[in-house]
């Protein structure tokens, strides 16, 4: 089923007989269940952009790549810094702005900028029923009524089939620069990464990287910005660290290299094992990487994020025991379930809300389960 | 402004409510007549309404408590923090017990290292920032009434301010938060980790007025202070020219913590109040930046570049902390000011920023029409007006007429793509309303999550949605009883 408008989309959840797949570009499959594949992507096209007002408004369907290459010739971007699951799980094709909306992915910038949920201004969607409903809009400050915008971000698919999003944009910064750490364990590491993010100097990436390019461990700051500011942050910043020995990497396309592959966890690429994501307490990570001995590991956002290659078929969640925090199986199979568990009282409105919307549970039946 | 007729049930049976409260919470029960008199409204005082009773917990466990009986009994709860809201968020209704948090102000962690502090929710927004200022660190979000204003308030109506265009609202800084359900279960959501592993449920509790549960507790996202900040004063002889500026400020990559925005009679108003010098011009801007020495010259060199080639009548740039404050002192007097001249209405309508001008234009020829005169006085970065209608409330049928014109210029925000409001709240003041911004099915979906966590209808009940949106869901409740 691949629906050419919003109508058509309504009119086919509406008629629909049993379960449905919801699908974008396929980079990162969000229904792990079965039913009929729902293809998105006819729903395609930028519907209004204004530089000036910080906005984009696009169908779900519409490539990522191209939203970027739109926003790029205006010198912004999304400052959520979504990621590319391509690599990480071997999958092909085009990611779609609705695709990275359903499972709110989000970058290093994360950490200072916001997820994909910050930046989502308004949805559309056809709930399980066939309805269309809207939420939001395309301002940035809209306290009406209930924020079903924040819930469709990252609800896989399961409330709703997202037919347009509305996103705030941010300018590109005129400089980048990154201030690198080599050396530091796990534990120093974080360390670093909470100095530099309690700094006032701004920092929008924290990454630490035990076996970095160079095959030794190495912590990295972002900081971006005006050239003169970036500059004054990143020796200032370097500075705070007395004796540690730091460099200061400048030029721009390295810059956004060693980024781009933090993002993208391409240090897992192409290597045995399944892959885990485990969102943390930064100061908890060293010692749960410890507890689950994974085969290598990155921290991002301070180390809030750790990245996990676990041999295969392994059971993060009962080698971590009970975190602040929450571990989801990004890559592999196994009988442990993909999604964390969750306490009876948020299970229960998870459930009674996925009712609500889909009644008859044909939207990516199997997901968050 | 209509309110559903009370719960006759609830109020005979009293007495005997208030003794249950009682016994799950001696000496914090109100229920004199005259003493519960102190809550009969909040900062809407348009309306007033004393409650059945009034009850100041401590704890998360008295909240459950006291929750559940209600629940068990069928009696209404209204939270509330500070009582300030605008829109009348925490407008008793007469069959309901108020359910305050003002006892529950304690800090409960402060983590540097993770940038969390964790308070309870009775904390006001000031005072956030006042336990970590020291060192060196501050809670973003700031809005105006941030002295008084509670955190459980801010969470309900997820609160902006000045400088959200830099750091976002309450949402984007909210973490995570102990709620209580209308029948007594406390759910934790969210923490020191950041995003949901499943629904982000954290993100619909926030905004939700009350109507969900009640918030104890909360992890807010601390920030190291920048090294400083600097304003810069434009001042334009039109708003078309001034929302211009805006834009290309905007659009040529600097992001300001700051854009305030005021018109002519609004500058008028503050200046003759405040003495701030402010010049006699049509559209005055307050641009500021932050950062080190340095790096605020090089903002405010790109941003003072891009106001000289719109001509302005006045470009004043701070150069030290008193000429700073004196850029400031008119704006935020700007309610004061208005409070001095007349009454006044302040409305909180978000449109998109490249339909300023036109908006403006409207809103004056509104103004001419009612024979009401508006001074606005808003947030230009973000789009988040604030128009104030001036009227005198001892003159008969002035607030019908304002009320009137209010919903005038909040039809016009939705109408150019904007919303109904930025950071109040809908409440009781723009409960009626709804029905421009959202289709029947839009409000359905809403009221569907209102379902799920509160299927009695029990918490806030007559707010936020058209009561006859509402009226099906809240009738069943009371048949059911």
């Amino acid at each position: 089923m691949r629906p050419g408008s919003e109508a058509e989309l309504a009119e086919m959840v509406r008629d629909a007989t049993g379960g449905l797949r919801v699908r974008g570009g396929g980079t990162r499959p969000v229904g792990s269940g079965a039913g009929e594949v729902l293809d998105t992507t006819g729903l395609s096209g930028i519907h209004l952009y204004e530089p000036g007002a910080l906005t984009v408004v696009a169908g779900a369907g519409t490539p990522l790549s191209e939203i970027e290459r739109r926003l790029d010739a205006e010198g912004q971007r999304l400052a959520f810094e979504p990621m590319d699951h391509r690599g990480l799980l071997g999958t092909s094709g085009d990611s779609t702005i609705g695709g990275v909306v359903a499972a709110n992915v989000s970058g290093p910038r994360r950490i200072q900028a916001g997820a994909c949920r910050d930046f989502l201004l308004g949805v559309r969607f056809v709930d399980g029923q066939g309805t269309v409903i809207k939420n939001g809009g395309r301002v940035m400050k809209n306290v009406t009524g209930y924020d079903l915008v924040k819930l469709m971000a990252g609800s896989r698919g399961t409330l709703g089939v997202l037919s347009e999003v509305s996103l705030k944009v941010l300018p590109k910064p005129e400089a980048a620069a990154t201030i690198l750490f080599d050396g530091l364990d796990d534990a120093q590491a974080v360390r670093a990464m909470a100095r530099g993010l309690g700094s006032p100097f701004d920092v929008t990436g924290a990454a630490h990287l035990p076996e970095g390019p160079e095959g030794h461990p190495v912590t990295l700051l972002r900081v971006e910005g005006f050239s003169g500011s970036v500059d004054y942050r990143a020796d200032t910043m370097a500075k705070l660290f007395g004796a540690l020995p730091v460099r200061v990497e400048r030029d721009p396309v390295r810059v956004a290299q060693l980024w781009t592959d933090i993002r993208d966890v391409t240090s897992m690429k192409g290597a045995n094992g399944d892959v885990w994501r485990i969102s943390c307490k930064p100061s908890d990570a060293p010692a749960l990487v410890e507890a689950l001995d994974p085969t290598s590991h990155i921290f991002d956002w301070g180390g809030g994020l750790i990245w996990a290659l676990m041999p295969e078929g392994t059971d993060a969640r009962t080698r971590l025991g009970m975190i602040d925090g929450h571990a989801t199986r990004v890559r592999g199979a196994g009988t442990t379930p993909v999604f964390p568990p969750e306490s009876a009282p948020v299970a229960a409105l998870t459930r009674a809300i996925r009712q609500r919307f889909d009644p008859r549970g044909i939207l990516n039946p199997g997901s968050f389960h | 402004m209509q309110m559903p007729e009370p719960n006759a049930a609830v109020i005979a049976r009293k007495a005997r409510i208030v003794e249950m409260l009682e016994a799950a919470l001696p000496g914090g029960i109100i229920h004199d007549e005259a003493e519960v008199r102190a809550y009969e409204c909040d900062a809407l005082t348009a309306y007033r309404c004393p409650p059945l009773a009034v009850a100041l917990p401590s704890s998360t466990e008295q909240v459950s408590a006291l929750l559940k009986i209600c629940h068990d009994e069928g009696v209404p709860v209204v939270p509330r923090g500070a009582g300030t809201s605008l829109a009348g968020g925490s407008l008793p209704t007469a069959d309901s017990l108020i359910l305050g948090v003002a006892r529950m102000a304690e800090v409960l962690e402060t983590d540097y290292d993770n940038r969390f502090i964790r308070v309870q929710t009775g904390r006001t927004n000031l005072s956030v920032t006042g336990a970590v200022a020291e060192d060196g660190f501050f809670y973003a979000p700031d809005p105006s009434s941030q002295l008084a204003c509670a955190i459980a308030g801010n969470i309900a109506m997820n609160s902006g301010g000045a400088h959200c265009l830099k750091y976002g609202v309450t949402t984007n800084n909210l973490m995570g938060v102990t709620l209580v359900l209308m029948d007594g279960t406390v759910v934790e959501l969210g923490g020191a980790h950041l995003d949901a592993g499943g629904l982000d449920l954290l993100g619909v509790i926030c905004g939700s007025e009350g109507q969900l549960g009640v918030v104890t507790e909360a992890t807010l996202r601390i920030l190291h202070q920048p090294e400083g900040a600097r304003p810069v004063l434009i001042g334009y002889d039109s708003n078309e020219v001034a929302g211009a500026c805006v834009s290309d400020i905007i659009k040529a990559g600097v992001l300001p913590v700051a854009i305030e925005f005021m018109d002519r009679p609004c500058i008028r108003a503050t200046d003759a109040f405040s003495g701030a010098g402010y010049p006699d011009c049509e559209a005055l801007l307050i641009v500021e930046v932050e950062g080190s020495d340095a790096e605020i010259d090089e903002q405010l060199q790109k941003i003072t570049a891009i106001a000289r080639r719109h001509n302005p009548v006045e470009l004043r740039e701070a150069t030290d902390a008193d000429e700073a404050a004196r850029i400031w002192l008119g704006r935020k007097s700007a309610f004061g000011a208005m409070g001095s001249i007349n009454d006044y209405m302040c409305l909180d309508g978000t449109i998109p920023v490249n339909e300023l001008p036109y908006v403006l234009k409207r809103i004056s020829e509104m103004s001419k029409e009612f024979g009401l005169e508006v001074a606005n006085v808003f947030h230009a970065g973000d789009g988040n007006m604030h128009p104030l209608i001036l009227f005198n409330a001892n003159e008969a049928g002035q607030l019908e007429l304002c009320e009137d014109l209010g919903a005038e210029i909040l039809k016009l925000c939705v109408e150019v793509g904007g919303c109904l409001t930025g950071e109040h709240g809908v409440g009781v003041e723009k409960r009626d309303l709804m029905h421009h911004q959202y289709a029947p099915q839009d409000l359905e979906a809403q009221m569907l999550i209102k379902d799920v966590f509160d299927p009695k209808w029990l918490l806030n009940p007559a707010k936020v949605f058209p009561l006859d949106a509402s009226n099906a869901r809240r009738t069943a409740m009371l048949a059911a009883e």
